[in-house]
This record gives C-alpha cells, structure tokens and sequence, in this order.
C-alpha cells in the first residue's frame, strides 16, 4: 500500500513539475496501442510510465465492480475476473502482451460484444485523475447509479489522457454466459447486412455479428437452454475454435488484418450501406467496417459522413505519412473541445497532439 | 454570476414578443402559477416569465436574447424531477419544452428513434411497440416524463441493472447552446469522434445547453418476462438473498425490496397481493428467451427459498405480471396517501452495505421521531427511503430534511453516493459538498464555464459554489476533521 501511495506521488511529481515546465508528456502503460492516434513528432516530448502504478484495489464479484490501478496488466484482470467466472463485458482489445487497463479505457475501443452489451464507456463507474495542473481528482464511484456531478469519468473514456492521467478505475463487471457458440452461414454481403439487421431487431441472445470473406458469423452467449434454441432458429454450422476466431478478429491477428495498406475503421449506423472499394471485416452486426484502403483520407471520410458516421485512420505501416487520424470536428464541437482541454490542462502537457493536432 | 437588472428584463420581454407569438409567452400570476415547482414541492418559486416555445428556431432565438440581455434560463419538461432541477428563478425565464412533442423518426433497422424532448417516456415505447421494440429505462414516472428531463437528468427505473440508465440508451441529441448555435452531439453510429460529450451532457441537469432532439436506442421486446414475489420475516435476509442471486451469474431486469411500511402503503393503494405481514419482500423479474425464463424462473425459486424466503408467487401470465409490478411502481403515491407528505430521498451504496445502511436508518428513524418507508432498487444499490412528515407541524419539514441529509451523508460513507438517479438539482447541493472536493467541485464550474461562460443556463442547481461549501463545512466537522480546510472561511 505504501509503494502504491509513493507510485502515485511519484507520477503526479512528474506532472506537477512538467506543468511547472511546460514540458509535454507523452504517457504510456503497456506501449501496446502507441500506433493509435497521431504521432506525437514534437521534440521536447518526456515519456511518463504508468505501469509502475498497477494492482488491483478492490474487487467483489457480487458487487459485479472491480476497482483497479490503470498500470494494470489487462489480462490479470480478466484472470481474476475468469476466476470468479466474470468478464470485461466489452472485450478490450490488448493489441500487444503488456496491455493495461488504463491504455483500454484511454482509447475506449470495444470488441464485437459492444452492439449487445455495451462500450469501455458504457461500463466505467469511477475514475481517479491527475489533472495537466497535477491535481488528483476522483469522479464517480463504485456503484452503477450515480447522478452527482458531470459525469467526468466516463468523459475520460477514449480521451487518450488528453485531460487526465487515470490513475485508478472502477469498472461493472458481468457474469460469464453460461453457454456461447458461433454459426458460420455462406452468403453474399448484402444477405448478410439485411441477416444482420433482421437478427438485430429478435429477441436472440446475441453476442456478435460479423460477416468475412462470404461468410457470416453469428455468436450466441447465454443461458444453455437459450443459445441452444437460438441455434436452430439462425441457421447454419456451428463453428470450431470459435473462440480464436473472434480473438483473432479482436486483436487483428486474423489475416485479413496481414496488409501494409493503411487500415481504416468506419463506424458507421447499422442500417449503412458502404461502399468503397476493396474487402471489409464487418463487425458489430454492421456498425463497424474495417478496411484497406489507399484513397484519400477525405475521401473515405466524406463517404462514412454521408452514411451518418465517421472514419478513423487506425493503422499505417511506418513509412507511411501520417495525417490526422480521426475526423476533424464541426467548428462549435472543437471550440467545446479546446474550451475542456484548457480547464483540464490549461499548458496542453498531457499527451498533446494525440487526439487532433491542436488538441 | 450575471444578475439580471429590472432594466434587462423589461428590454428582454419586449425582445421576447417579437420572436415568439404571444399565445407562447405566459406572464400572469395565474398563467405562471403552475410552473413554481417541479415533482419536489416543498421548493416554490414562480418565474419572472414563461415561455413555450415551438420551434428550433425559436428556442435559438429565446436563448440569444437571454445572452445577450443576461437573463437566466431554466429549461423544463414535465416538470417530475424530483431534486428541485426545475425550480424556476424568480428573476428567470422558465422555457418550457411541453410543445417538442413529436416523434419525428422511426428507424426499426437501425433499432432507433428520433423524437423531440418533449416525448414522453412510455409513449415511445408504445409508438415502437408494432415493430416488437421498446425504449429500456423506465422511471416510475414514466407515463408523464419526457425524455428531454430524462437526458438532463440520466433518468433510471426498475430496468437498469440489465439495460442501463439513459446515458446507455441513446445514440444522440441536439442542443441549443446558450449563445443560441444548434450543435449535434453523438451520432447515428453507435460512437463518434472526439470526447464524450454525450455522457458529460447526460445527467448535466440543464446546465449546459437546451436539448432540442434525442435519438434513443431501442430494444427487441424480449420474449418471455416473469416476475417473482418473495416475502422474507426480516429485512436483512431479503438484502442478502439479493447479493445471492447475483452472485450466482444471474443479471435479473428488474430486482426491487420494499420494506413492511412500504408494503402495507402499497397493497393498501394496488391490491397487487402482497403480504402485508411481511417484514420486506423481493420482486425478481426475469426476461429472455421461453427456455432461458423457465429455467431461470425454477433456479431463483429454488435460491430464493433457501435464503430463507417464507412464500413465493410468480406470475403466470403478463396481466399477473403487471399486476405484481403495479404495486411497487405505484409505491409513492401510495405512501403519500398514508401521510400528509413524504420526503424521497435517492441515495446509492455498494449492496452489501445495505444491512448497515437500514439498521442506520432504523434508528435514526426513532430519533428524528419520523417514520420511514424503504423501496430500493436492490439490485443496483439504489435507496429510496421515504421519510413520512406532516408540513403543518411546525419545524417537521427542516427535522425532515436534516434527517435525509443524513442518511445521503451515511450513503458517501458507506462507499455510495448521495443520488443514483434523482439528480442533485437544488435539493442536495448541500450534499455535494460531502461527497466532492473543492478540487473536483471546481472542475465542475470549469466544465460549466466551458458551456456557458456567463452562468445562465439553470444557475445555482447540481454544483455548490465552494464558498457555500466552506460555511457548510463549519457546520458539519466529520470525524473532528474540518472539510475543506483549504478554504478561507466568511
């Protein structure tokens, strides 16, 4: 307990000195998700370490809440929580070994559970923060209804420490399905969007809809009565090692994802029609494409803006140039954005840059 | 803060006639009468003026003529907050939603909706009920609340432990900022670019902007729901069979406790059948797929006898269901018939603290010499301790108060917080300064100021100025420790 209260001493002298400074922080916990966002090219750029700040706090399955240090390893606490039979409901994807619960929450992506149970944001309960002044602040709690005060936690979610260094975070936590098995069905991609949309609006115990390479997957996770009734009313066989399969698409290990063309992530309303050319690993029962593409960034984002959604530039190989990876915001937006920046960190130390250029 | 001068507001109405048709503009004692409360009535206070406006456009126009005159602005759905977030100023305009009642979208295939703020609640629900969809949360007011307060305030109900509050069952608004620009907020994908604005917006109770358009999410109606009744002889087995059935990996959609005062209020009231001899009963509602149901409903039964319940009833059939159900949701204008007035209070702790937390209130209950009720959302933690009090008797209303305020104190002890979904408004700004620091408070105001610089939208609601904080703290030393030390003293 005391080397975790020094650890966090030690983290907000770092901050408080570098706002002291003005000196930018770049801050990195399990260094697994560096490729995510723009590059930060500035010179003057320190590295703060949060893993050295990691444990578990507290955790008390029938409370379905685990309250962690952000330096925390990902895959301890889905140990933990394996044991007791519980699960992140929104499957962070860890993207490298070292992966922590900070780095998951920072960037807020979800796996292909979100359409059905929910998102990293959706999931937080409570944080605790050094502000870009040095300020330790906590928000939220550990229980799942809390109206008091903005809801600053949850604000945080996806931020990329832009307005805070999350120190510790109280995440719900929910049971394992007792029973989860994954269909395969061949079918062109306009079957599988109009099969997508239509399992959507049932009540199945759905967990994930994707569609490859001709093929449409459907997961159902649930009581054993439920998913094996659900089985025989969407079809098709029954898919081995389906585990690593949605692993492999998670984590893009799958080889769809084994492509130096830059990768882009179209999230976009169920109901869109995409239509840019080259293959797409569609997710979240048609709300989520990824894809390679070379055309030009404008391009793909004026086509995702005109199906009501938004493209990120997610991945590009090294030598690519890089540009502002996610859409640029209305003028009101970004003035809203820059207004919270300057509160949270009024000299731009934490993680400048990382979400937009002049953010 | 901007103080509206006499001289503002003789310039801002005549401003306010030539955007708006007169019919829109109320200003007459009796014309402004009905808008001095909100769902909270022991706080009254009429509006200088009343507006309801029609249009987008209008609301734009109401709020740059506010600006630029600084006057204050309170916006107002159905007015069933009850946290005093509505409470009109009496040098403020009182904006009214009440006319943003259309359903503008149905989108069955995206599982969503686009209405305007001044929908109600149930009424979505029952527009998306030919599709087999409904519209999750469910506050015990839903019948009249429009979703427009739902957002402002992060509205819960009886579902949340499954379906989550509002914050988790919409996609995304529009809002008018105070210097009058129509932002959207969200999208119609299931995330957007940039930071959460759309979770710092929900729950801000008005504060800041005017939401003008909410895009919600819908859900297939399941197939089968089912409700258990389980009676207990003792309060704390039905708060430990709660904790059982979660931990036994069963999420049920609905999982409610009342107290005996409460159940006696209640069948009293709905005839729903309850056991008025019991000390707490439990309902359980279990939904899904048929085969998921049964065989849930048979494994509740089955842990809920052997944590000691001495009766069981399940619905067989969805007007049993409902009838069950009717009881509970209709658990506060039944305690109000059985004491000339009640004070709901609103707090959350962490489940297991829950026999700690009634035995506190137990005997607080004998000291204050005021009866009590409880109805919980036990499955979330959420308390709603009804305090019985008669207004006529003098100095009943302020030992009330201090009573609740204790128990939202002993709920941020307990590890909880001083409301789950009631909202802070104007009620518990006292109690916002035990559960925050001056630290977070003031990022607060800066979260404020980054919206609306001049504080116009709703002043004086949800956030405490530090210095009210610092007198308080005068007031309450907590385990011999000053709050906020920090802080000069007046």
């Amino acid at each position: 307990m005391i080397e975790s209260k020094n650890r966090t001493q030690e983290l907000q002298d770092r901050v408080r000195a570098a706002y002291n400074d003005k000196t930018m922080l770049k801050i990195v916990g399990g260094n697994s998700k560096q490729f995510y966002g723009n590059d930060s090219a500035k010179n003057n750029v320190e590295v703060i370490e949060t893993r050295i700040h990691q444990g578990i706090i507290s955790y008390e399955p029938s409370e379905l809440v685990i309250t962690a240090r952000a330096g925390t390893p990902l895959k301890e606490i889905e140990a933990i929580l394996a044991e007791n039979n519980q699960m992140l409901p929104f499957e962070p994807p860890h993207f490298g070994e070292h992966a922590t619960l900070g780095g998951a929450i920072a960037t807020g992506l979800s796996g292909s559970r979100r359409p059905f149970t929910g998102s990293a944001r959706d999931f937080v309960l409570g944080t605790k923060i050094i502000s870009g002044k040095g300020d330790i602040m906590s928000f939220g709690g550990q229980v799942m209804k809390n109206v008091a005060g903005y809801d600053v936690s949850r604000l945080m979610v996806g931020a990329l420490g832009t307005l805070g260094l999350l120190l510790e975070i109280s995440i719900k936590v929910l049971p394992r399905p007792n029973s989860e098995v994954t269909q395969v069905i061949a079918m062109s991609q306009q079957e599988a969007l109009k099969t997508m949309q239509q399992h959507n609006q049932t009540p199945l115990p759905l967990s994930a809809l994707a569609y490859e390479n001709e093929k449409l997957y459907i997961r159902l996770s649930g009581a054993t009565s439920a998913v094996n009734s659900s089985q025989q009313k969407v079809g098709g066989e029954t898919l081995v090692h389906a585990d690593k399969f949605w692993q492999q698409l998670n984590e893009q290990t799958h080889s769809f994802f084994d492509n130096k063309t830059p990768l882009w992530r179209l999230s976009v309303p169920y109901t869109a029609n995409v239509d840019l050319d080259g293959n797409s690993f569609i997710d979240w029962a048609g709300a989520l494409y990824w894809m390679h593409s070379d055309k030009p960034a404008e391009e793909i984002r004026q086509h995702a803006r005109e199906q009501g959604g938004h493209a990120t530039l997610f991945k590009v190989s090294n030598n690519q140039l890089t540009q502002e990876r996610f859409t640029p915001l209305e003028a009101k937006i970004k003035q809203l954005h820059v207004n919270l920046k300057m509160r949270f960190d009024p000299y731009g130390i934490l993680n400048y840059g990382r979400l937009y250029s002049d953010l | 803060m901007t103080r509206a001068t006499t001289d503002n507001r003789k310039s801002l109405r005549k401003l306010l006639h030539q955007v708006l048709p007169a019919t829109s503009i109320l200003e007459t004692d009796e014309q402004t009468r009905p808008y001095e409360c909100d769902g909270l009535t022991a706080y009254q206070q009429k509006p200088w003026i009343v507006v309801l406006p029609e249009t987008v456009e209008q609301v734009q126009n109401i709020l740059i003529l506010c600006h630029h005159e600084g006057v204050p602005v309170v916006a107002r759905g159905a007015g069933t907050g009850l946290s005093g977030g509505a409470l009109p100023l009496a040098n403020g305009v009182l904006l009214s939603l009440a006319k943003f009642n259309r359903i503008l979208d149905i989108n069955p295939a995206n599982r969503s909706a686009v209405v305007e703020p001044g929908v109600r609640n149930l009424a979505i629900s029952q527009a998306v009920e030919e599709f087999n969809l409904y519209y999750a949360p469910d506050p015990s007011s839903q019948i009249a609340c429009t979703i427009g307060g739902n957002v402002a305030e992060n509205a819960g109900g009886v579902h949340c432990l499954k379906y989550g509050l509002t914050v988790h069952n919409i996609l995304q608004i529009k809002v008018i900022t105070i210097d009058g620009e129509l932002i959207t907020i969200g999208a119609q994908s299931l995330d957007s670019p940039g930071y959460d604005l759309l979770a710092l917006m929900t729950g801000s109770e008005g504060m800041l902007g005017v939401i003008v358009e909410v895009t919600v999410k819908l859900l297939p109606r399941p197939e089968q729901a089912q409700v258990i009744l389980a009676a207990f002889d003792d309060v704390v087995k039905a708060g430990e069979a709660v904790g059982a059935i979660i931990a036994e990996g069963i999420i049920p959609a609905g999982l409610e406790m009342m107290d005996n005062p409460a159940i006696r209020a209640a069948e009293d009231y709905a005839q729903a059948g309850y056991p008025v001899d019991a000390e707490a009963i439990l309902l359980c509602e279990l939904d899904g797929t048929h085969e998921e149901v049964s065989e849930q409903i048979k494994f509740v039964e089955n842990l809920l006898t052997q944590k000691g319940a001495t009766s069981l009833r399940t619905s067989k059939n969805e007007e049993e269901r409902l009838k069950l159900w009717l009881g509970r949701k209709s658990a506060f204008p039944a305690v109000g018939r059985i004491s000339p007035d009640y004070y709901c209070m609103d707090g959350t702790i962490p489940r297991h603290q829950l026999p700690f937390i009634l035995n506190k209130i137990s005997e607080m209950s004998k000291e204050y010499n005021l009866l009590v009720a409880n109805v919980f959302h036990a499955g979330d933690g959420n308390l709603h301790p009804l305090i019985l009090y008669d207004a006529n008797i003098e100095g009943e209303l302020e030992r009330t108060e201090e009573f609740g305020g204790k128990i939202l104190e002993l709920c941020v002890k307990a590890g909880g917080t001083i409301t789950g979904e009631h909202g802070v408004g104007k009620e518990k700004i006292d109690q916002m300064c035990v559960q925050f620091k001056s630290l977070e408070l003031q990022i607060f105001h800066d979260i404020k100021h980054s919206f609306d610089p001049k504080e116009l939208l709703n002043p004086g609601k949800a956030v405490p100025s530090l210095h009210r904080c610092a007198e308080l703290g005068g007031m309450h030393v907590h385990d011999g420790l000053l709050s906020h030390p920090e802080l000069e003293r007046f």
